[in-house]
């Protein structure tokens, strides 16, 4: 393979988006000594700009499209998509958690920059067209999340939650670098189109139980980034002890970036032996919706319930994968788009209403939200009826993309069971919304606080993008269409 | 920008200016309520006069594209089936409005705006002719029903709610599964063109037709209801409020058996066939059981939600006996009973206010005490239990004989049912309104107001129209139907059972 030494100044164009997140991300920290007691407040406000100024970044990045660094990396239309999803992402983050982190008495440089750092990895991941470059992203995008999972060090729960996040995520990155290192053992390879290539080769392919191996082991370790079944045992236990806004950000984008990788390697690494690979797909997607949904009816904490819920979308975009189609591609896109406007939405609310310590937490403790606080029942309600799949939202022409797909894919029991599931799981939605709305508040309701600017921002702002998408889904799903190609 | 667009946007915007509105001023939120329900009851009156009688196919087109891939439009139109039953939406709206004046007190500007989302979304369903727009306004309709039962119910309303939400969204899944299945295979969502794929050919289930079928069949069948899947029903009409209870009766049952004619028959002909003794059975089962178990109903909310499960078999019998005379008379009962069980919801909500019980115990010489309210009581007991010169009558008569055409032994069965209507009704009607005067009843059941009077008129007037001159009505629908007996001629796959072969004849006949 021909090295090329120096880099172009394009190449450093299409890398902007990650150089600005790890340049703020550094110099918040050293920026932490002077800001600390003076403006807390700075610190969210820097990493605002930059997550904003990283994609501006990768829309620039996009009009000049093309590798970079001797094909390390590769800005296209799925790349640039993923960039923008998981900066916003971060924005709506740090929106959550101005508030939070003040109640917690918890403001300091470490949150935004590790937040950042984790960003930086996931737009790195995204973008990534080789192996080790793909390994390097999800780790620095882990590692900085396994530390947020733990941020309130002083709090049982996120111990916990971010003990089991690492020790159960550092086996499962083991996994996925084994599988890297078989692959590479058996093709020689580590860049994607490559090891298609050698994959596709006719005669010449190396011996598929080996490649086979290969993709099973990926899979283990993609499967626990993305909480699929049955990988997905530490998801509820990390989701309720992190803290609220940083459990949104793992639900939304932690997760988008790990389906974008997943996409890719088994939509072009891996697509020559899809016909081997996707009964593993599909039996994955149908026990995560099954088991999400089915352990989520019985819940009664709201983040515990969000956690098995997030499950079970995990299981939903699966399906979509399980297409292994261009269209299947595009949907799984849409629908983690739509997922995570309407997930961190549902966080933002959680995080507002959980109060000091993270005390209210109960379904319960919604009692009568729309006569205590009538504008967050009524985005809250938005939020949930996005996520059953009720029509006009983003919810549910997501679902509709990727159940469509998959009967284009001749999936026929998998989008019937699949359906069948999203009305078990109408049931524990509308409990909540239940609980909110036909309950009367309880008489030792703790009095509400009014919602701040940024929590205000991290509601609306969710739940317009929910409705844009479910009546006018064409935009973002005509993107979607276009930069589902990969680059093989 | 037709007649049917502004009727359609009336509602939504109504929703939005309410959400808009001050929460405390209870006076102007109620007065735009009626003001916005009102001004859709008037255009869409307009449509009644527009609407070319002659002439063929849908009319009040509007065909926009709404999603380019995959290729949604947003595509309204009527014909005589839908034409009827947009404006049953229409005219219940505003009277449900006047019932809720006084009766909702709280949250009362919520309540308000769910009713005209609410009013959006069933004007939509029987608009559109897209099947995609179809589903969204099915789906669309199903959540301010969910909030107008479990926020304004009475004790047991969160249970109704649950039940009825996910009975209705889980038995549709199955028919999105189809719709999507439908448009992989046809390349389009747009209704006619489905159709005319159908009867030309290009476009063929095979052995799926039946699967298919059913899908599309047990989404509707929950929401008419059909027996065994009508148990969500009793519980969401005896604890919803009025407004919702006369919604809930009226038109959306009527997504159902709208649903059963417009889709079932003419897209999945053979397969229709071939089901219609199993489902003409199952139709008389629920004519008879919901009779019988109306008679022993101690609350008359019950007493009515029961009946319309025996009503309603009429309508799906008359839809499966595939004769012109059946399938006119099932559409005209589906309007009867919406102005009739309407009526009775509304009356019996009227007593609910004065007495604040639903057990039919409880009363007793409400004659002597509110003369007229038990007058209109009376009329409209009448109709519903198929009383010549009033409206049921003219339905039932066209079902039994459309069903005697097809296989005599259903319409004697069937007719079973209109004798027992007449017991429950005319006991319930004894216990309630003759015998001796409760002190209770006589201290607070007063007579009607002008308010109340305004919102049952225009009901009793309907009843007699519709009995005594059905001309007014039959004549569109009975080219609609006819349109849709001839689409299920074709194409027929299935082993057709002896009777439908004499609903031919009847079809060419007419």
């Amino acid at each position: 393979m021909p090295v090329n030494v120096a880099p172009a100044g394009i190449e450093y164009v299409r890398f902007l988006p990650e150089i600005i997140l790890i340049v703020t991300g550094t110099l918040l920290m050293v920026l932490d000594v002077m800001l600390r007691d003076r403006a807390p407040q700075a610190y969210g406000h820097i990493s605002i700009v930059a997550l904003l100024g990283a994609m501006a970044a990768s829309v620039i990045a996009n009009s000049s499209p093309g590798p970079a660094f001797s094909n390390l990396m590769v800005v296209d239309g799925f790349a640039t998509f993923f960039r923008v999803l998981v900066t916003g992402v971060g924005v709506l983050t740090v929106l959550s958690s101005y508030r939070f982190l003040q109640r917690e008495g918890a403001e300091a440089g470490e949150f935004h920059a590790l937040l950042l750092f984790s960003v930086a990895g996931q737009c790195v991941m995204v973008s990534a067209n080789e192996l080790i470059m793909i390994f390097i992203g999800l780790e620095i995008s882990s590692i900085s999340s396994y530390v947020l999972a733990g941020y309130l060090r002083d709090d049982k729960r996120a111990n916990e939650a971010a003990l089991k996040y690492f020790l159960l995520g550092s086996f499962a990155t083991a996994f996925f670098l084994y599988g890297i290192a078989v692959v590479y053992g058996m093709t020689g390879y580590t860049s994607l189109t490559a090891i298609r290539a050698a994959l596709s080769a006719g005669p010449s392919t190396p011996p598929p139980v080996f490649i086979g191996v290969a993709a099973a082991l990926m899979f283990v370790g993609l499967g626990f980034k993305v909480s699929g079944a049955p990988f997905q045992i530490w998801a509820p236990d990390v989701y309720q002890g992190a803290p609220t806004p940083v459990t949104g950000f793992m639900a939304t984008g932690a997760k988008a970036a790990a389906f974008a990788i997943f996409l890719r390697i088994f939509m072009t690494a891996f697509e020559p032996i899809s016909g081997e690979w996707w009964p593993l797909v599909w039996a994955s997607a149908l026990m995560s919706m099954t088991i999400g949904n089915f352990a989520a009816l019985t819940q009664s904490n709201i983040k515990r319930l969000l956690a098995y819920s997030s499950i079970a979308h995990a299981g939903y975009v699966l399906v979509a994968l399980a297409a292994r189609s261009q269209v299947g591609t595009a949907a799984a896109m849409f629908y983690l788009a739509a997922y995570a406007l309407m997930n961190l939405g549902a966080f933002a609310v959680v995080a507002h209403l959980s109060g000091k310590g993270e005390r209210f937490l109960s379904v319960d403790d919604f009692a009568g939200l729309a006569e205590r606080q009538p504008l967050t029942a009524a985005l809250l309600s938005i939020f949930l009826l996005s996520l059953i799949g009720v029509p006009l939202t983003g919810g549910f022409f997501g679902k509709f993309y990727i159940f469509k797909a998959a009967l284009d894919s001749h999936l026929v029991w998998l989008t019937v069971l699949g359906l069948l599931n999203s009305a078990v799981a109408a049931y524990y939605y509308l409990r909540i919304l239940v609980v909110m709305y036909f309950r009367e508040p309880a008489e030792a309701a703790p009095q509400l606080e009014p919602l701040s600017a940024g929590l205000r921002a991290a509601l609306v702002i969710p739940a317009v993008g929910t409705l844009l998408l479910g009546i006018f889904p064409a935009w973002v799903l005509d993107f979607a269409g276009k930069s589902s190609v990969f680059v093989r | 920008m037709n007649l049917l667009d502004i009727v359609l946007a009336i509602p939504l915007i109504g929703f939005m200016v309410l959400l808009l509105a001050p929460r405390a001023s209870h006076a102007a939120i109620r007065g735009l309520a009626l003001g916005f329900s009102l001004a859709a009851f008037v255009a869409s009156l307009g449509l009644a006069f527009q609407f070319q009688t002659n002439a063929p196919g849908e009319q009040f087109v509007t065909d926009l594209v709404w999603i380019v891939s995959p290729n949604i439009h947003y595509h309204v139109a009527l014909d005589g089936l839908s034409l009827w039953l947009v404006i049953l939406s229409t005219l219940l709206t505003p009277i449900c409005v006047l019932v809720s004046w006084q009766s909702i007190q709280k949250r009362i500007k919520e309540f308000f705006a769910f009713l005209l989302l609410l009013e959006f979304g069933l004007t939509g369903v029987f608009a559109a002719q897209d099947l995609f727009l179809f589903y969204v306004f099915w789906e669309v309709s199903l959540v301010p029903m969910y909030f107008l039962i479990g926020i304004w119910g009475h004790e047991r309303r969160i249970y109704a709610a649950l039940k009825f939400f996910l009975y209705t969204f889980a038995a549709s899944v199955l028919m999105l599964t189809a719709i999507i299945y439908i448009y992989n295979h046809a390349g389009t969502f747009n209704y006619s063109e489905i159709l005319a794929m159908i009867s030309s050919g290009r476009l063929s289930f095979g052995r799926n037709e039946m699967l298919l079928f059913l899908a599309f069949f047990v989404a509707f069948a929950v929401k008419v209801p059909l027996f065994p899947l009508h148990t969500w029903l009793p519980d969401a009409h005896v604890e919803a409020p009025t407004a919702g209870s006369i919604m809930l009766a009226s038109v959306m049952l009527k997504m159902g058996t709208y649903g059963l004619v417009r889709f079932c028959l003419p897209m999945f002909p053979g397969a229709a066939r071939a089901c219609a003794p199993w489902i003409a059975v199952l139709a008389i089962i629920g004519i008879i059981y919901g009779a019988l178990v109306a008679m022993v109903q101690p609350n008359m909310k019950k007493l009515v939600a029961y009946s319309s499960v025996s009503h309603l078999g009429f309508v799906v019998l008359g839809i499966f006996s595939f004769t012109q005379i059946g399938m006119d008379g099932a559409v005209y009962q589906m309007l009867n009973h919406g102005i009739s069980t309407g009526a009775l919801f509304l009356l019996v909500g009227y007593l609910y206010d004065r007495r604040h019980s639903l057990a039919i115990a409880d009363y007793g010489g409400v004659a002597a005490a509110a003369p007229w309210l038990s007058t209109i009581f009376l009329v409209t007991t009448l109709a519903s239990i198929g009383l010549p010169t009033l409206n049921n009558y003219v339905g039932e008569f066209l079902v039994l004989q459309g069903a005697a055409l097809a296989n005599f032994r259903w319409a004697v069965f069937a007719s079973i049912g209109v004798i027992l209507s007449a017991c429950y009704m005319l006991w319930l009607y004894q216990r309630v309104f003759y015998g001796e005067t409760h002190d209770q009843v006589r201290d607070h059941v007063f007579d009607l107001k002008p308010r109340e009077w305004a919102a049952v008129a225009p009901l009793i007037v309907m009843m007699v129209w519709m009995g005594m001159y059905s001309q007014s009505f039959l004549p569109v629908v009975g080219k609609t139907t006819a349109r849709i007996l001839d689409q299920t001629q074709v194409n027929v796959q299935f082993q057709v059972h002896g009777a439908p072969g004499v609903s031919t004849e009847v079809a060419r006949a007419r």
